[in-house]
């Protein structure tokens, strides 16, 4: 279990297994990150300006029309970029929205035991078998769809993971002789648990995040995809995918570039959640 | 067995309920009713029309009549295919969508299986390492990205399949549809059967079978298979559900006349009476399925139903 705090010591990461993935995938997503932040900047074009003189033009060097246009000449460089600055920032917004919930009612759980734990835990297990996906789409098909409702909808699919993960931390920690010292001199449960407890949980929450935040993007770039996630002139990944769906035989550019993206950004936070979590529990690294 | 068994139904009854219960809400918390992007009725025709679908009467009424007509399998009038019942429209849509499900579950179990026990076998061999590999991308991967790059390669650029299910004939048409739908679950199924093997092939059982000199293939077909089997039997209930999301996406792209494209036109159009009918037919679909599974799991695993 002590393997999990490791990550708090500045060492860890040499001793990681497989850490040639990790550095390869923190690099991608990095260079994404900083493209998607800086990118729409540097561009003459802005992402909802339309020229119908430029309409579905190939990538060229010319104009910084890198990654050409799309069908109503809008320029697909300064799209795609902030279409995935949308696609990060929801997914890392969502992600905190699901580690806040499930954090804090993980930890609280563990720390009362018991029937409460008991109790609390049997409406996880409940809330497991609901096909929440669903539910998401029937909210998004019944109201205004804006940005906020997708980043509390698709938090609220996703804390039920941390918060068993975090329960499981917390039983083993709450009877470390720390936490015995606090309850000792009168420190009040409230007070233990998100001082003492939540602080030395996070080494795996990290862990966890690095995992949630892929499934928040294919949730929120399957949504867009559907056409009821972020909408126009605002567009995300999976929104640009399915523009490019419609356009695939006459553009191809319009599908392949989104799509490439998206998958590279998938692909690096699977293997660096996967390969830190290999480096940092070695009963998963056994196998 | 028989108490596993019926605990694990009684169960299942609050979480359908549940699922009602808030699906049911959500429609009706939705801002503006369901005929108010028409043109602008004398107000008679409007009470009237407000009438005819119940929507009158209070909250409690309504759920209570809806709540009924679903236990006797009705999900009450569409409002967009103003002649049809939402049940009539998921009946007719339901059998492509189960055969082309079924279709990807069966490729998905048999490729994924043996896949998974290959690379266990050559552990940490070259070619356990590409299994792997595409294994992981097949995880990143998502079906809507999946399903129009076959399209561009086989159908447009090789012209070897048809593009889209109504332009072709026969059982070729499922073949693209079917294998977008079921990459993703081949990796996942892949990823579990490795490494469940590689666990069931280091017990002590498989070691003493080793000693009695039985081959390899007879110790995996005898010994380690059935062990290593359960995680993805437990794997089988998230699949499903994955798989129904994932043919939303697909049946929208190769144009199949399924319950996904259903869902996905009763969401455009608004027609709250079909997405809220089709999202409880999805959730009773899927707590039933998962039901079963449980059940196969408590069968195959006596630790789990003498807990």
């Amino acid at each position: 279990m002590n393997a999990w705090f490791a990550l708090a010591g500045a060492g860890a990461f040499r001793h990681l297994h497989g850490g040639a993935a990790i550095r390869v995938s923190t690099g991608i997503l990095l260079i994404i990150a900083a493209a998607a932040l800086l990118g729409p900047m540097l561009s003459p074009h802005d992402y909802f300006d339309t020229d119908f003189e430029q309409r579905l033009k190939p990538p060229t060097l010319d104009e910084g029309r890198l990654f050409g246009t799309d069908d109503l000449g809008r320029d697909l460089f300064v799209r795609t970029l902030s279409g995935t600055r949308i696609t990060l920032l929801v997914a890392v917004v969502a992600s905190f929205v699901s580690l806040a919930i499930g954090v804090a009612y993980g930890a609280i759980a563990g720390y009362a035991g018991g029937k409460i734990d008991a109790f609390m835990m049997r409406i996880v297990d409940a809330l497991y078998a609901l096909p929440f996906i669903f539910l998401v789409i029937l909210l998004m098909v019944a109201f205004e769809r804006n940005v906020l409702l997708i980043f509390v909808a698709i938090g609220a699919i996703n804390w039920l993971d941390m918060a068993r993960i975090v329960r499981g931390q917390t039983l083993s920690l709450k009877h470390r002789e720390f936490v015995d010292a606090a309850r000792l001199i009168g420190v009040p449960p409230v007070v233990i648990v998100f001082r003492h407890i939540v602080p030395n949980l996070l080494g795996v929450v990290v862990v966890y995040v690095t995992l949630t935040i892929p499934q928040a993007i294919l949730v929120e770039s399957f949504l867009s995809f559907l056409g009821l996630g972020v909408q126009e002139p605002q567009t995300s990944l999976g929104a640009l995918v399915n523009d490019g769906v419609s356009q695939m035989e006459r553009a191809p550019w319009m599908l392949l570039i989104p799509a490439t993206l998206l998958a590279a950004v998938l692909m690096s936070f699977n293997f660096l959640g996967d390969g830190l979590r290999d480096a940092l529990d070695p009963r998963q690294r056994r196998r | 067995m028989l108490r596993f068994a019926f605990v694990r139904i009684l169960s299942a009854i609050p979480t359908l309920l549940l699922v009602v219960v808030l699906a049911f809400l959500m429609v009706h918390a939705a801002p503006g009713g369901p005929f108010d992007d028409e043109r602008v009725l004398p107000p008679e025709n409007a009470r009237n029309l407000q009438a005819a679908y119940h929507l009158d009467e209070s909250l409690p009424r309504q759920f209570g009549r809806y709540l009924s007509g679903v236990m006797r399998g009705d999900l009450g009038p569409s409002y967009h295919y103003r002649d049809y019942r939402v049940s009539e429209l998921i009946g007719a849509a339901l059998p492509l969508s189960l055969m082309l499900g079924l279709l990807a579950m069966s490729l998905a179990l048999v490729v994924g299986i043996s896949a998974g026990v290959v690379a266990a076998l050559k552990r940490n061999t070259m070619l356990d390492r590409v299994i792997s590999g595409l294994a992981m991308s097949g995880i990143s991967i998502p079906v809507f990205v999946v399903a129009p790059l076959l399209v561009l390669v086989f159908a447009l650029q090789l012209r070897w399949l048809p593009a889209s299910f109504s332009g072709g004939a026969g059982g070729w048409r499922f073949l693209l549809p079917v294998v977008a739908l079921s990459l993703p679950q081949i990796a996942y199924v892949t990823r579990l059967m490795r490494a469940s093997m590689i666990e069931a092939l280091s017990s002590d059982f498989v070691r003493t079978a080793r000693a009695q000199g039985l081959s390899t293939l007879s110790i995996v077909r005898y010994h380690a298979m059935k062990p290593a089997m359960l995680p993805v039997v437990s794997y089988l209930g998230p699949a499903i559900a994955a798989v129904l999301t994932s043919a939303v996406v697909v049946e929208t792209i190769f144009g199949i006349p399924g319950l996904g494209q259903l869902f996905v036109r009763g969401g455009l159009n608004r027609d709250y009476t079909l997405v809220l009918g089709i999202v409880i037919f999805y959730a009773a679909l899927v707590i039933v399925l998962n039901l079963l599974v449980d059940l196969l799991y408590g069968f195959l695993d006596p630790r789990i139903r003498h807990r």
